[in-house]
């Protein structure tokens, strides 16, 4: 009997250590980078270019916010409405197990394949160079599964009353998807776009391989730019400036953190209301 | 799984053609995402085979020799050390993930299993080229000084993979846990069994399938990470002897040599993405034929 | 709750609409170079003189690579190719217009704690072969040689180990001997780095951009300077390319006459070798 607590006491140990450790490696890679990236952080360093003496992110600020317009203006209409034919319309046969397959798997695809093709399709043969252009779409791809699937959890929780109501009043499938069920489903969809956001932000293999990497403002979605993650890699590989790159990483955390503290709020709104 | 519409179907009137119109439009878009699927798979191929069939799959497959300027095209090294690096960080972020996720699921008091969460969703969301950069300043100065040679190596990769796949361990399999009917719980605890017990004998075997359904999704996250190992593997083309040898992955090779590639070279970075693809492709049937089995979604 | 989300929306809503509007007026004028992260900084610093002098004319300069560079220009990605290596046979038949834009020494850097200043070509053949291992056979301490090497198809390791006949010619093809446990790190910056930060390391790297953070050595007891480049005392040096494709427009041919003016020829010697 002793023996059988002792074990037991073991494994709590193990149980509480494991979390404790999860805890930490978190706090270990967050803590260490903003503590050595916070102190040179200001305003100079988020709006100057990143020119001559000058090494601000402003550049690379502004073209990260052109990949998160272009990728969701490209992403979230397809991946939307993709939900709404997957949940509303389809019945289970073979289409929708081939649609289904497809999400899973390109969800399940690295980054690096998707830079590949990207940079063989669009850069290549749709000569779009390396652009903004080019990073978007690719990253459009990439974000496509999540934002379908997200949707699709959010569209499930529109209670079923809802739509036979509004169906019973006499509007029409498409009036009662549009007028009832989106708004219904307004704060998933919205998480799923902060949720893609967040992976567009950090993306680099997909983006640098298609986007380029150079360091001016762009002009428009044909310029090649370089997003915030991208820079953080050339400033780690080419070994510029370490300083330079504690602070650039700290900035992508801080923003990282921000969008999932706000998709934690909503998705935590969206349990309160079904609830 | 969806609030079943037959109920309704009939009153909607089938002619109507914006109805139609909608709906084609609305298929259309489901349909694209099958559509850049068939287009990845097409790509790769067309533009990988044929250094398959210049160089011979076999060759290709079992050569551990890489060195494009003398046409020696042998991958064996990179899948050694892809399936090394990601079953090394699997070792590690299994025991650690899991038995988080039991804390998660049956220790914790609901307001530090929130915060517990928000740090593990946080760590989830974290760009790998933050981890690549820790490692980089941390993790293979570390090695070097404790075991000198440098620093980049498989170990260095082990550890970043490691922390890297720990959420999706942790989210997956507490979802599972929690997935596990209460009557199994309230049954081993009403037999007297302790909760240990209970935790270790019947509820994570019962989660089992959906267990194993993360570590197959963290083992394709870890295959599939580029840029983290990129900065602290040190990519020399070996077989590695020990843990503390330099290697290079799959996907470091494609990300290194890609922007210098040309001809056979490229095209045989394209059949290493091939080969990647198939790895990742047989993952995620096993994730879906176990995801199906535990009832835990993605 | 509702408000956040309004916020968003309209966030995410005016991030869209700038971009249709920024669409419309893309610039796609732009002249675009790509190719070698040698030629990269060389390049950035004139593409900057030109813009001054030339109001309105964007440059992008895009550091991928040699082989890339030459494959942009070839097959019209780019306006302008940068190579840091001489064509090979195969690229010659492309027939695509090349200017010298600079010469460029090949410095061999090693960790600034290590004792050694001079090595000789041939010790550093054997060194980057795998035939000397330790720095005690090239008269240091006793350490194990890192050698820290560029990746395959960059002009940088390229023209190194063709000046150092770490490649042997194999029927009419550079054949590439390196030890295959070198750390191959991608890009000079990153070979600056690894040695910097580890001790017995040895790579080599582009001379305009070295810095403190590494000890560029004597090779045959000659310093890597401009000036014994220029005088072909340092053995170790090659050129940086420029290409565009026949067809090329007026805008790339234009940066290509500013580069060889007198003008950028004051650039390009700050830090390398312009040609006459």
């Amino acid at each position: 009997m002793k023996r059988t607590k002792l074990s037991e006491q073991l494994l709590y140990l193990a149980i509480y250590g494991s979390a404790a450790l999860s805890c930490t490696a978190m706090i270990a890679i967050i803590g260490y980078i903003v503590f050595k990236g916070a102190p040179s952080i200001d305003w100079t360093f988020l709006s100057s270019p990143y020119k001559g003496s000058q090494h601000g992110i402003y550049p690379m600020i502004v073209t990260t916010l052109y990949m998160i317009g272009l990728s969701l203006a490209v992403a979230a209409p397809i991946g939307v409405c993709s939900a709404i034919y997957l949940n509303e319309y389809a019945k289970d046969g073979k289409l929708v197990r081939l649609i289904r397959f497809a999400t899973d798997s390109l969800s399940g695809i690295p980054s690096i394949i998707y830079g590949l093709f990207g940079y063989m399709f669009f850069v290549t043969v749709l000569q779009l160079k390396m652009s903004i252009l080019s990073g978007a779409l690719t990253l459009a791809i990439m974000v496509l599964p999540l934002v379908i699937r997200t949707t699709e959890e959010a569209l499930k929780t529109v209670p079923a009353g809802y739509r036979e109501g509004s169906l019973a009043l006499g509007a029409s499938k498409i009036t009662t998807i549009l007028r009832i069920v989106l708004p219904s489903a307004a704060e998933g969809i919205i998480t799923s776009i902060i949720l893609s956001i967040g992976r567009i932000v950090g993306e680099t293999a997909a983006v640098y391989l298609t986007a380029g990497m150079v360091t001016r403002v762009p002009g428009g979605i044909l310029d090649s730019g370089r997003t915030l993650a991208v820079h953080l890699y050339v400033l780690a590989k080419e070994g510029i400036s370490f300083e330079q790159a504690y602070a650039s990483a700290t900035v992508l955390l801080v923003i990282i953190a921000g969008l999932n503290l706000l998709a934690n709020r909503l998705a935590t709104g969206i349990r309160k209301k079904t609830t | 799984m969806t609030p079943k519409n037959d109920l309704v179907a009939p009153v909607v009137n089938r002619r109507n053609l914006a109805e139609q119109s909608a709906r084609f439009c609305f298929l259309f878009c489901a349909l694209l995402a099958f559509a850049s699927l068939v287009i990845i798979i097409a790509f790769l191929l067309i533009k990988g085979l044929p250094a398959i069939g210049k160089i011979g799959l076999w060759n290709f497959l079992t050569d551990t020799d890489w060195n494009p300027s003398n046409n020696q095209f042998g991958i064996l090294s990179m899948i050694t050390a892809t399936l090394l690096s990601s079953l090394g960080a699997l070792l590690i972020s299994v025991v650690i993930g899991v038995l988080t996720a039991v804390f998660l699921a049956e220790l914790a008091t609901a307001k530090i299993a929130r915060w517990l969460r928000f740090a593990i969703e946080l760590l989830a969301g974290i760009p790998s080229v933050v981890f690549g950069f820790f490692g980089l300043v941390i993790i293979v100065p570390f090695i070097d000084r404790v075991a000198g040679g440098g620093g980049n190596s498989l170990l260095a990769a082990i550890i970043i993979l490691s922390m890297m796949i720990l959420p999706t361990i942790v989210s997956i399999s507490e979802m599972s846990l929690r997935a596990v009917p209460r009557e199994y719980k309230e049954g081993s605890l009403a037999l007297g069994a302790s909760q240990i017990q209970t935790i270790f004998r019947v509820l994570l075997p019962a989660a089992g399938s959906g267990v194993a359904a993360a570590i197959m999704l963290g083992l394709g996250r870890a295959i599939g990470e580029t840029m983290a190992v990129i900065l602290v593997s040190g990519n020399s083309p070996i077989m590695p002897g020990s843990l503390f040898d330099r290697v290079r992955t799959m996907t470091a090779n494609i990300a290194l040599e890609m922007g210098y590639a040309s001809g056979l070279q490229q095209e045989a970075l394209f059949a290493t993405g091939v080969v990647l693809f198939v790895f990742i492709m047989l993952i995620n049937g096993a994730v879906t034929v176990l995801a199906a089995r535990s009832g835990v979604k993605r | 709750m509702k408000k956040t989300i309004y916020l968003i929306l309209a966030i995410v809503l005016i991030i869209g609409s700038t971009m249709t509007f920024a669409g419309c007026g893309s610039s796609a004028k732009n002249l675009a170079l790509v190719g070698s992260t040698s030629v990269q900084p060389l390049a950035q610093e004139l593409a900057d003189a030109y813009e001054k002098a030339n109001p309105g004319v964007k440059i992008d300069v895009q550091g991928v690579g040699s082989t890339a560079g030459v494959n942009a220009a070839h097959d019209k990605t780019a306006d302008i190719g940068m190579s840091s290596r001489d064509l090979t046979a195969e690229e010659k038949q492309w027939k695509m217009q090349e200017i010298v834009l600079a010469l460029d020494g090949i410095s061999v850097v090693i960790n600034p704690e290590n004792q050694t200043t001079d090595l000789s070509v041939e010790q550093i053949r054997k060194i980057f072969k795998g035939e000397i291992t330790n720095w005690n056979q090239v008269g240091g301490k006793d350490a194990p040689i890192l050698v820290v090497s560029r990746e395959a198809g960059s002009g940088t390791r390229t023209a190194f180990e063709e000046l150092t006949k770490v490649a042997v010619k194999k029927d009419g093809k550079d054949v590439s001997l390196l030890k295959a446990d070198a750390l191959v790190a991608d890009g000079n910056g990153s070979i600056q780095a690894n040695v910097a930060a580890k001790d017995n390391a040895i790579g080599y790297m582009s001379m305009g951009m070295v810095d403190k953070a590494v000890k560029a050595i004597k090779v045959d007891g000659v310093q890597p300077t401009v000036a014994n480049v220029v005088a072909k005392q340092y053995s170790l040096s090659r050129p940086f390319l420029l290409l565009i494709n026949g067809e090329a427009g007026e805008p790339a041919k234009a940066f290509m006459k500013f580069a060889s003016s007198p003008e950028g020829k004051k650039i390009i010697g700050e830090h390398y070798i312009a040609v006459e």
